[in-house]
């Protein structure tokens, strides 16, 4: 049964939640007895169906932070871009933040539709190995709203992860919205019959955003998320008149460096405010090839080579491990 | 106040049930209701928020914050509240005071963990449980002015704090954008949220509104320009002001001081000001 089916009622907990069947909402509805039963809080087969799609995908990788607006969408953009340089690979990046879907702004594609054909839905390309997918393709003006609750949030993830054809990929990365909710939950269980290679946890400076990402990265641990690492971003600015920098957000905290001994995390990198990096994102341009010897780029290039080398250390320790 | 026991939220004891009492009840004495809305995240909201109600409290108001961001509560750190016991009284939980006089209340989720770094895994229905709680059963005494703080996005907090205040005035919602479009395009689905749901909307604030260097003075606009000015001007809503991108004002966050009297001469100081002034104009007017 689909985890709100249509007839259910407006506030349905779904339908494998552990009030299904039992809350006040559930008065009435014709599924009530069924729900109550237990019979839906059986193990949903998109999960395995979700496993066996993607076992054409090597690489899975989560762009998470608990803290909003401190870069995942343009960091998970960018990584996409910077890996997709390479044309022998096939990348492709999934936007499950349903309510705020930004990344067909950041990589140009605001505007486009989703088609749909024997295989599934098609996910839309950026360039001929880089294919995207976000509820923003299926809104018909910018100014529409997706005023869901979790459960009908939770069903457009697993339409995501079952029904886009995606084909065999080199990477599959996953930008969230912030948060430690339905979204998280969702993508975490959806992708449980699968391998995911890790999360890579962005933050900004100040302990107003550390204090979030302390939790997300709980999250991480409590559901056996691998973090392949932090990256701190927003990280200085340097004046591009007197050259003189200075911290819009400070690290009165110590910044993700002291947050990282702390938690015995590897500190990916940090990349400096750019004005330039808000005007590409605005303006739907990769800025790593806009302005690719400035410190914010050169700062995601490192970054990105980490990512690759703990993706292909893991797969040469598996294959030593047969 | 007849104290009780302290209230730490166990989610193994948690109960979920909605609340039998009625809103009214707790409501009754509170003035006036304000949303603080973005639909993007780290726009400000938390800081805006914060501003405001110090604002407004340095201006004789008794002013409320109800902090309905589960997963991120930042309005705690802000304020400089620590993690204070939450009480129990006769008609309900006792806010939070940030000073004898009590002209600051405060409720948040920041207030109820045992351990502050514990992730809030929860999914809608649980959170729409405590949200409800938090709207109906805190007693707030008497509030010139209840804010709102949300956090990002169109979804279960949002419409769980609108059913749950259906029995009380909404004045309306002021909603924080930083100049980007990126930033914007999420605030225009907010608009489309509130349209929806019949929230009026106050204004547009453009937060992070440039950065002017402390060295030279050179502006930099760090997140683009103009952004919800333009904003405002497409959708027919008010746009309350700018605030810059201010370091001294992160700072203060930071370190939960009050920025409105720790820096009464600044550019940000009179920005906010004069947000919480038409902020009050628009109030008083209804």
């Amino acid at each position: 049964m689909a985890d709100v089916p249509e007839n259910a009622p407006e506030h349905c907990p779904g339908t494998t939640s552990e009030q299904a069947g039992k809350s006040a909402p559930c008065q009435g509805c014709p599924n009530q007895k069924l729900c109550a039963s237990g019979a839906t809080k059986a193990p949903d087969p998109a999960i395995a169906e979700i496993g066996e799609k993607l076992s054409t995908v090597k690489h899975k990788i989560l762009v998470l932070s608990g803290k909003g607006g401190v870069g995942k969408s343009t960091f998970s953009a960018h990584l996409a871009h910077a890996l997709a340089s390479d044309t022998t690979k096939e990348i492709a990046l999934l936007d499950v933040d349903i309510c705020g879907p930004s990344i067909p702004r950041i990589v140009g594609l605001e505007g486009e539709q989703v088609h749909q054909s024997g295989s599934g839905w098609s996910p839309v390309y950026v360039e001929d190995n880089l294919a995207v997918m976000s509820i923003g393709f299926l809104l018909s003006s910018p100014d529409d709203a997706v005023i869901w609750r979790g459960p009908k949030k939770n069903g457009i993830i697993k339409q995501f992860l079952r029904d886009v054809d995606w084909g065999e990929l080199d990477y599959l990365i996953v930008d969230t919205p912030p948060g430690t909710s339905d979204e998280h939950l969702s993508i975490v269980q959806y992708l449980s019959a699968t391998h995911v290679d890790g999360a890579i946890i962005i933050t900004t400076p100040q302990e107003v955003s550390l204090q979030d990402v302390r939790k997300e990265i709980r999250f991480c641990q409590k559901v056996k998320m691998p973090i392949i690492g932090v990256v701190e971003n927003m990280s200085g600015f340097v004046c591009p008149k007197c050259k003189n920098t200075s911290q819009i957000f400070p690290p009165s905290t110590g910044g993700a460096e002291k947050m990282c001994a702390d938690l015995k995390l590897p500190l990916l990198g940090k990349v400096p405010l750019d004005p330039r990096i808000a005007r590409s994102c605005d303006e739907g341009r990769s800025f790593l090839s806009e302005v690719p010897d400035s410190p914010a780029a050169e700062a995601y290039q490192k970054i990105v080579k980490t990512i690759q080398d703990y993706c292909s250390n893991r797969v040469t320790e598996e294959q030593s491990t047969i | 106040m007849t104290g009780s026991q302290p209230w730490h939220l166990s989610l193994a004891r948690f109960d979920s049930r909605p609340s039998a009492e009625p809103v009214h009840g707790n409501l009754g004495q509170v003035r006036h209701v304000v949303l603080v809305l973005s639909g993007k995240g780290g726009v400000g909201k938390s800081t805006i928020t914060t501003e405001l109600a110090l604002a407004l409290k340095h201006a004789g108001k008794k002013v409320g914050i109800l902090d309905v961001d589960l997963c991120g509560p930042s309005i705690p750190r802000m304020l400089s509240m620590g993690r204070p016991d939450v009480h129990q009284c006769d008609s309900g939980w006792v806010p939070v005071y940030t000073d004898t006089q009590k002209s600051l209340a405060l409720m948040s989720i920041g207030f109820l963990l045992e351990d502050p770094d514990e992730a809030v895994v929860w999914r809608g229905p649980k959170k729409n449980a405590l949200i409800g709680q938090f709207v109906s059963d805190v007693a707030w005494g008497e509030l010139d002015v209840l804010l709102v703080d949300t956090p990002p996005g169109t979804s279960d907090e949002h419409l769980a704090v609108l059913e749950n205040l259906k029995k009380h005035r909404v004045d309306g919602a002021i909603l924080v954008t930083t100049p980007q479009a990126v930033s914007t395009g999420d605030v225009r689905r907010e608009i489309t949220f509130c349209k929806k749901t019949g929230v009026r909307i106050l204004g547009i604030v453009e937060n992070m509104s440039g950065f002017v260097c402390p060295h030279c003075s050179e502006c930099s606009n760090v997140f683009s320009k103009g952004g919800g000015e333009e904003l405002a001007k497409t959708t027919g809503s008010v746009f309350l002001g700018c605030v810059p991108l201010d370091p001294l004002l992160s700072a203060s966050i930071e370190e939960g001081r009050d920025f409105t009297q720790s820096f009464p001469d600044s550019a940000t100081f009179s920005a906010i000001s004069s947000i919480s002034q038409t902020l009050l104009n628009s109030l008083q007017t209804d």
